[in-house]
């Protein structure tokens, strides 16, 4: 046994005697390389041809660079570029590695080799020598001994990583109640996506579906034109007004059968953009949670847990929706404190 | 006095000496030059991930030339004509500027994103190499860790990457990590607060994740894979079990020359399958999804793979289960997926530590396992996979439900069922399998391969001849190691404590069905049944491939 079997317990390893004994490593087998001059001849010239070819391969990539010039409205000098700048580098890296590969394989040594191993500890012997160096050291410093030192050392390394936190306070606002308002006020008009044309009651049919935005987002400053949007999307649809389901405190938020509701969804807030009309579901297509429409938008399926919160809306005097009020709930993902005001 | 230097040779021996009596590179290439490195396709594993990752630095230091990390806002003017005049960000009219108006823009934007690909798939692989062969054992507990930190970051670096060209598609990915952070409990809106610069999109996160992405995570990369590296010198490589290959030694070529042209032609190997894959097939082509807005989006849609099996467990979420405790909600749909996926990842991570304890085998192992004889760390280890595979099926549940025509509803319930029975059946079934093959394996070694020669004997019985395997194979199939379970033990005290206790209980888990290495008795009591001819072993290792025609004359 050697030392590296030796050195620890096996735990609840078994010991049985082998049949046996280690026959060791195979015996070596020739390749024709080794046994004909010839053969060796033609691998040669193989990976002295493999190599070559690498420098055809780099000499089409830099033709691919030159020969496919950019033109305006004209992709397939993009398309080609790239395939032909592609197509000689693959073969140019290509050359080079089955050319060193082959020749390891057929000309180098195949002669298989055992190198001993060590256990990875250090010996006693230098161990003993580095605690004698821990020892020395702190003798010397007086780590152990000096203990004002240490524990006031220990106290600054523990507060100078604080500055360092908190500098990096600024780099986002303080929540507040962003998350919970949009940018509906009451009488908005419900415009529609990306136009901001508005919409009249009129020319939603029954069935149709209208991707909305407030009126007035489109001209907001960039900077803040897709934070309001990514709040204040809104899904418009009519139904047939029979088959809404409607709690009598929020009948009066839809008008004639056409309902709002938000399009991101209380999920994780990718925006739940399919509807399908028979069945009055509405689905997100990045986790299939189902909202039913025509049912308050109540979470028939899938990971979501709260339905869409209903815009409320009515038509104002030029015949145009309009929103009655901001939504009365937040909109989005969840967060823990949504039920707090 | 003597001088030390001899001047000799040309110009090379001149260079070597100058440098070696400034720096002694000479006693460097003594101690490494002819370090032995075992042979076997799958340490190509980790050899992939590493060039993936030397690609993904040389490819995505081409795009830092011209890529600009802005949200503000731009009317691109640009060559795509499709999108001229649409209002966005620089971060994204500058990737279509890439793909479109810098010529080889396009080719090193998919060698980007492919090596990206593949440097997380070979991670992943090498990673599930190391595990089945249980290279993880001692002395190698503490690279596997540095492994696993290599895993997340490689995940933590495509997805990073992923977002910054601003399209319709990472921006939903965005929305999506917005989603989920905001869902933690009292910190979560902060936290998005602080990586969105407020509210969500905002203007700054692509600048961040290029922060990221650029500097702080391949930053870290290049940290452990030095450890990784480090590490396998001081272990010297691990090689399968066989003739000759013992815990005590390292069979196998030497660096210089053979591993050099070897190692260093994969290189060029690995960059020429992904130039290759990236000069005939598009990925992310940006220019289809638009730039990013909070209201459109399209169906179908995928993320990279490796996040694959995290989008997954979003889906397969539970239903309507939100708790409110004292007027704090937590969204279980978006918290129990975050903790399912971490306590997956950090079992991951512990493994060896665990398999370690229970075993109690405080010796260093070099030489590899085969899967079959470890049979509950191949079933432990299959079932991981099955649970992450179901995972990662689980983000493609509507194109399973649009291509094979089945209902969305019922293709996520049935991977919910599958998602906790999955692993159960995967890990009996391999544990099972492995036994018969450890069976198969002792079958051999007692009596021989069967030969399929039937022979009929002068009193008119017919039997099969069997023909005993050379000593080589003989020895890979009888050298392996072997644990038995344990009782709970009492201490020196006397007492029996709970640990001992659950160690005796797990230990009858990983090993009361066990099949024995064959002992010496064994093997002479069952060679003394069969004719006398057939107990003689093979000198001659057999010949590779031999057309099983000629195996049967």
């Amino acid at each position: 046994m050697s030392e590296i079997e030796k050195a620890y317990e096996g735990g609840l390893a078994t010991s049985v005697e082998r049949p046996i004994a280690d026959p060791g490593i195979e015996p070596h087998r020739l390749r024709m390389t080794d046994k004909d001059e010839g053969a060796a001849k033609t691998a040669e010239r193989v990976i002295a041809s493999l190599f070559l070819l690498s420098i055809v391969g780099a000499i089409i990539a830099v033709w691919g660079f030159f020969a496919f010039p950019i033109t305006d409205g004209d992709l397939s000098a993009t398309r080609n570029g790239a395939l032909w700048m592609g197509v000689g580098m693959a073969l140019s890296l290509f050359g080079i590695g089955f050319g060193a590969v082959h020749w390891a394989k057929s000309l180098m040594p195949d002669h298989e080799v055992s190198e001993d191993r060590h256990l990875a500890r250090s010996s006693d012997e230098m161990r003993a020598q580095a605690i004698e160096i821990i020892k020395l050291a702190d003798g010397e410093s007086g780590f152990t001994r000096r203990k004002l030192i240490r524990r006031t050392m220990y106290g600054a390394l523990a507060f100078f990583p604080i500055p360092a936190i908190v500098i990096f306070g600024d780099l986002g606002p303080s929540v507040g109640d962003t998350l919970k308002r949009t940018m509906w006020r009451e009488g908005t008009r419900l415009t529609k996506d990306p136009t901001g044309i508005p919409i009249k009651a009129s020319d939603v049919t029954i069935g149709s579906v209208f991707h909305v935005i407030p009126e007035g987002l489109k001209d907001l400053d960039h900077e803040i034109k897709l934070n309001e949007k990514a709040k204040a999307a809104v899904l418009l649809v009519r139904v047939n007004p029979e088959d809404l389901k409607e709690d009598p405190a929020k009948a009066s938020w839809s008008y004639d059968g056409i309902v709002a509701y938000s399009k991101i969804c209380t999920h994780v807030g990718c925006p739940v953009a399919l509807y399908e009309q028979h069945t009055h579901h509405l689905l997100c297509p990045c986790h299939q949670s189902t909202f039913d429409l025509a049912d308050h938008c109540k979470v028939v399926f899938g990971p979501a847990a709260r339905p869409l919160p209903q815009l409320p809306i009515t038509v104002d005097a030029e015949g145009y929706l309009v929103a009655q009020s901001d939504f009365l709930e937040p909109v989005g993902p969840t967060f823990w404190d949504i039920r707090n005001d | 006095m003597s001088t030390v230097s001899e001047k000799k040779g040309g110009f090379l021996a001149g260079t070597a000496n100058y440098i070696d009596e400034r720096v002694p590179v000479g006693s460097v290439l003594k101690n490494f030059g002819r370090k032995v490195f075992p042979d076997h396709w799958s340490f190509m594993l980790g050899e992939v991930a590493l060039y993936s990752f030397v690609i993904l630095v040389l490819s995505g230091t081409f795009l830092t030339f011209f890529y600009q990390p802005s949200m503000a806002v731009v009317y691109y003017q640009g060559s795509y004509a499709p999108l001229k005049g649409v209002e966005m960000s620089i971060a994204y009219a500058s990737s279509l500027d890439l793909s479109f108006d810098i010529r080889g823009g396009l080719l090193m934007r998919q060698v980007h994103h492919w090596a990206a690909l593949l440097f997380v798939a070979a991670a992943g692989l090498h990673m599930l190499r190391v595990f089945f062969t249980g290279a993880f054992r001692k002395p190698r507990e503490l690279n596997w860790v540095v492994g696993f930190m290599l895993f997340i970051l490689g995940m933590a670096a495509g997805f990073t990457g992923y977002s910054l060209p601003d399209d319709l598609l990472s921006g939903n990915g965005l929305r999506i990590i917005d989603g989920m952070i905001k869902g933690i409990p009292f910190i979560g809106p902060s936290i998005s607060a602080g990586l969105f610069g407020g509210e969500f999109p905002g203007t700054e996160v692509v600048a961040r994740l290029y922060s990221l992405h650029i500097m702080i995570v391949p930053a870290l990369i290049i940290v452990f894979v030095g450890l990784h590296l480090m590490m396998v010198i001081i272990h010297k490589h691990t090689h399968y079990s066989g003739p000759g290959r013992r815990d005590d030694n390292v069979v196998g070529y030497p660096l210089m020359p053979v591993y050099v042209a070897k190692a260093g032609g994969f290189f060029f190997l690995v960059f020429g399958v992904i130039m290759a894959i990236s000069a005939t097939f598009t990925i992310n082509p940006i220019w289809n999804y638009g730039p990013y807005d909070p209201s459109p989006v399209s169906a179908g849609t995928q993320p990279d793979w490796y996040i694959g099996w995290l989008d997954g467990a979003l889906r397969l979420a539970p239903s309507n289960w939100d708790i409110a405790i004292l007027g704090v909600v937590l969204p279980m749909g978006v918290l129990v997926p975050l903790i399912v996926s971490l306590v997956f990842l950090a079992l991951v991570a512990v493994y060896p530590f665990v398999e370690a304890w229970v075993t109690g085998d405080k010796r260093e192992h070099h030489v590899l396992d085969r899967p079959r004889n470890a049979p509950t760390r191949t079933a432990i280890g299959a079932a991981g996979v099955t649970f992450y595979a179901v995972l990662w099926a689980g983000a493609s549940t509507d194109l399973i439900a649009v291509n094979f025509e089945m209902s969305l509803n019922q293709v996520l319930i049935a991977m919910q069922i599958l998602l906790i029975l999955g692993p159960v059946i995967a890990y009996w079934v391999t544990k099972r399998t492995c036994l018969s093959l450890q069976r198969k394996d002792r079958e051999i070694v007692l009596h021989g391969r069967e030969t399929g020669r039937i022979v009929r004997l002068p009193h008119g019985e017919y039997v099969e001849l069997h023909e005993q395997v050379d000593k080589y194979t003989l020895w890979k199939l009888i050298d392996f190691k072997d644990y038995q379970p344990t009782l709970a033990r009492p201490d020196k005290k006397g007492k029996i404590t709970i640990m001992a206790r659950v160690r005796a209980k797990v230990s009858s888990i990983y090993f009361e069905d066990r099949i024995a290495p064959v002992s010496k008795t064994e093997f002479e009591l069952a060679h003394a049944e069969h004719a006398p001819e057939s107990a003689q072993i093979q000198e001659k290792p057999k010949a590779k491939r031999k057309p099983k025609a000629l195996a049967s004359k």
